[in-house]
């Protein structure tokens, strides 16, 4: 009697706990969907509101999203990134897409690109049918802010907005802080549109990936690179499409491809409100310069890397007002989904393979079929 | 027999009779990450020489014809929008360039490099475009001289802002307490209506700084005024002191300025004094601001 009675009150106790559990994981899923739903994407955040964010879109999200810390900035912060992915139902190697933002401080709208990109696809992926094959093909790999070190620093007051570097102290003999982290990549280091001053807002550090957060990318993309088909990092200003190499005298060896995808880029682009995106090498258009991310990702082997630098051309350059998030957020969005797209469909795009095969397959068992009666029954 | 005829249908339709995808011709193209390494290397060390040839010879400063949408012509245009800000800016008119749509550069014996364009500007505030058509002199030499700009435009005051700007001039003369404002935009880019027009007034006045300081390795914009304050005068200008922050595109450096100017209607903007700050380190004191 008394073993049915604690028995009873045992499994009575593991119900309320189980379902207690289950209640909460579930309310903070719903919890995480509605925080998403209801989160301003047309505002510029705080580092502290985009790491809330990431959990929520992750939590909100499971079978989309995941996250991953890759590493951590000069003052210890975590570099953290969302991964984007569907199951592949064939089961092969995922290819890798890798979106960057906040490389530099200032650059607001890029940080407020990457969440607007991850919302686009969180919210369109089911009802997106080719968004879907995409996703169960590649894994995209977004990392909303990449210089967490600076971009808190720019909203640390109003003098500090316009900082570009990461936060790393002084070297030795110096009291400026920071290294352009856009200049340390290891892609023809310290050649040229860089200094050797740590004061300089082009400083280039000490040496090729010496900065955590530059080292931090390479490792990670690194251990991906026969995998990944496509390197997007994300600056403003300028409205323009940069291709590889900002040495002035070293070119990709798909030229010809980077500048017709780049362009067709830039055509999707236009047509969303009106603005142009110029499209070109940095010694072309921009300036010349080595040591960039976009520089190092096309050296190691990836076949497309841009670096976008979004809204506006001069009259508010880094401070874009945030009524222009929206509209600079959405013709990005149809220039890297171009890029992406077009990188998908050239690497799978046999991608009715799978159903052909099943096709052919079907197509044998049916004719085999009527070969079958047409014979007997001629024979009969 | 029936059975081998069978099988042999069978075996015909499943090599025939299904659709071949496309794939075949694309071969290694379509698998960027799979392609042959010998194979690839060879075509693209090729490639890579032929274009090196081409980017040396654009490289050997731009002269002749200029492509528009290269850094040369565009830094070229960015002179003129200063000219032309210093000449017809105003707080209800900013010239922004829209588009270069022709370009031409040649040395200038002894005396520097002279760049020709047509392009085309935008005014700001009304959106109208005017098409114009420059002539750049960078100055070469041992000082850092200003380039000399002549520009002739279609219709630069074609959008009346007359009364806009008596409107504005009478409410600040008139006014007892001086304008004092502070970082426009602010860091989400806001400007508050009101302040606009001394936003614009402020970008006007650096005009006359940014034509001084450009030359041929350098892009200027306004990034933002750190503060705009005006003083009290016995004559019919208003007056200002400002200090404004000036992005350079190709350093990436945002370099401070402290700016003494005058305005009205009839006489536009007139630079008293200018005076670069320096280059403020960590460790240093920010200027005061206030």
């Amino acid at each position: 009697m008394e073993t049915k009675t604690i028995t009873v009150w045992i499994l009575g106790l593991f119900q309320l706990i189980l379902s207690s559990v289950l209640e909460t994981s579930n309310s903070s899923f719903v919890e995480s969907l509605e925080s998403t739903q209801s989160y301003d994407y047309s505002k510029y955040h705080s580092m502290d509101e985009i790491y809330r964010w990431m959990q929520d879109v992750e939590r909100g999200n499971p079978e989309l999203v995941s996250s991953a810390v890759y590493g951590h900035t000069y003052e210890g912060r975590n570099i953290t990134l969302l991964k984007l992915g569907l199951e592949d139902p064939e089961g092969r190697e995922k290819k890798v897409i890798w979106v960057d933002c906040g490389i530099h401080a200032r650059e607001w709208i890029a940080p407020a690109f990457c969440q607007w990109f991850v919302k686009e696809i969180v919210n369109s992926y089911k009802t997106n049918k080719k968004l879907e094959q995409m996703l169960q093909n590649l894994d995209v790999y977004v990392t909303p802010v990449i210089n967490v070190d600076g971009y808190i620093f720019t909203w640390a007051n109003d003098s500090t907005r316009l900082w570009r570097k990461s936060r790393s102290t002084p070297p030795a003999g110096s009291s400026c802080y920071g290294v352009d982290l856009n200049r340390n990549f290891n892609a023809n280091w310290g050649m040229v549109g860089v200094s050797f001053d740590s004061c300089a807002n082009n400083y280039g550090g000490k040496s090729p990936g010496s900065e955590p957060e530059a080292k931090a990318v390479m490792d990670f993309v690194g251990r991906m690179v026969n995998q990944t088909l496509c390197f997007l990092t994300i600056h403003s200003a300028g409205q323009l499409i940069l291709m590889p190499y900002g040495h002035p005298e070293i070119s990709a060896p798909n030229y010809d491809e980077l500048v017709s995808v780049g362009e067709a880029a830039a055509v999707k682009m236009k047509k969303v409100h009106g603005m142009g995106y110029t499209v070109g090498t940095s010694p072309q258009i921009l300036y010349p310069n080595t040591g960039s991310s976009r520089d190092w990702a096309r050296l190691i082997g990836i076949p497309f890397s841009y670096t976008f630098e979004l809204r506006d051309k001069g009259e508010f350059s880094h401070l874009l007002p945030e009524e222009q998030i929206q509209p600079a957020c959405e013709e990005a969005y149809a220039g890297a989904l171009s890029i992406i797209t077009y990188v998908h469909e050239k690497t799978f795009n046999s991608s009715t393979l799978p159903n052909a095969s099943v096709f052919r397959v079907a197509m044998m068992i049916w004719s085999t079929v009527m070969a079958v009666s047409l014979t007997t029954g001629v024979m009969m | 027999m029936s059975l081998r005829i069978i099988v042999l249908l069978a075996v015909l339709t499943g090599t025939i009779g299904s659709p071949r995808p496309e794939a075949d011709s694309a071969d290694m193209k379509a698998h960027p990450n799979s392609v042959p390494e010998t194979a690839e290397k060879t075509k693209s060390f090729v490639q890579q020489e032929v274009l090196v040839v081409e980017k040396a010879e654009e490289n050997v400063m731009a002269t002749g014809e200029l492509n528009v949408n290269h850094y040369p012509a565009r830094r070229a245009a960015q002179v003129v929008q200063h000219y032309l800000n210093t000449r017809y800016g105003s707080p209800y008119r900013l010239l922004q360039v829209d588009k270069v749509h022709r370009g031409n550069a040649e040395d200038v014996a002894d005396s520097g490099r002279k760049y020709k364009l047509e392009i085309s500007v935008m005014d700001f505030i009304s959106n109208i475009t005017d098409k114009c058509s420059a002539e750049i002199l960078f100055p070469r030499g041992e000082q850092q001289r200003s380039p000399q700009v002549q520009a002739l435009c279609e219709e630069p005051l074609k959008i009346n802002t007359k009364a806009q700007e008596e409107a504005l001039y009478q409410q600040y003369k008139m006014n007892s307490s001086l304008l004092s404002a502070q970082y426009l935009p602010d860091s989400y880019g806001h400007i508050e209506p009101d302040m606009k027009p001394f936003w614009h007034l402020s970008i006007v006045a650096a005009s006359f700084i940014m034509l001084n300081e450009s030359s041929e390795d350098t892009l200027y914009n306004v990034a933002q005024v750190a503060n705009i304050t005006q003083l009290a005068t016995e004559n019919d200008q208003l007056k200002f002191d400002c200090h404004v922050l000036l992005h350079e595109m190709v350093s990436q450096e945002i370099i401070h300025w402290k700016l003494l100017f005058t305005w009205s209607p009839p006489d536009g903007v007139k630079v008293l004094q200018m005076e670069q700050l320096p280059h403020r380190h960590e460790g240093e004191k920010p200027p005061n601001t206030n």
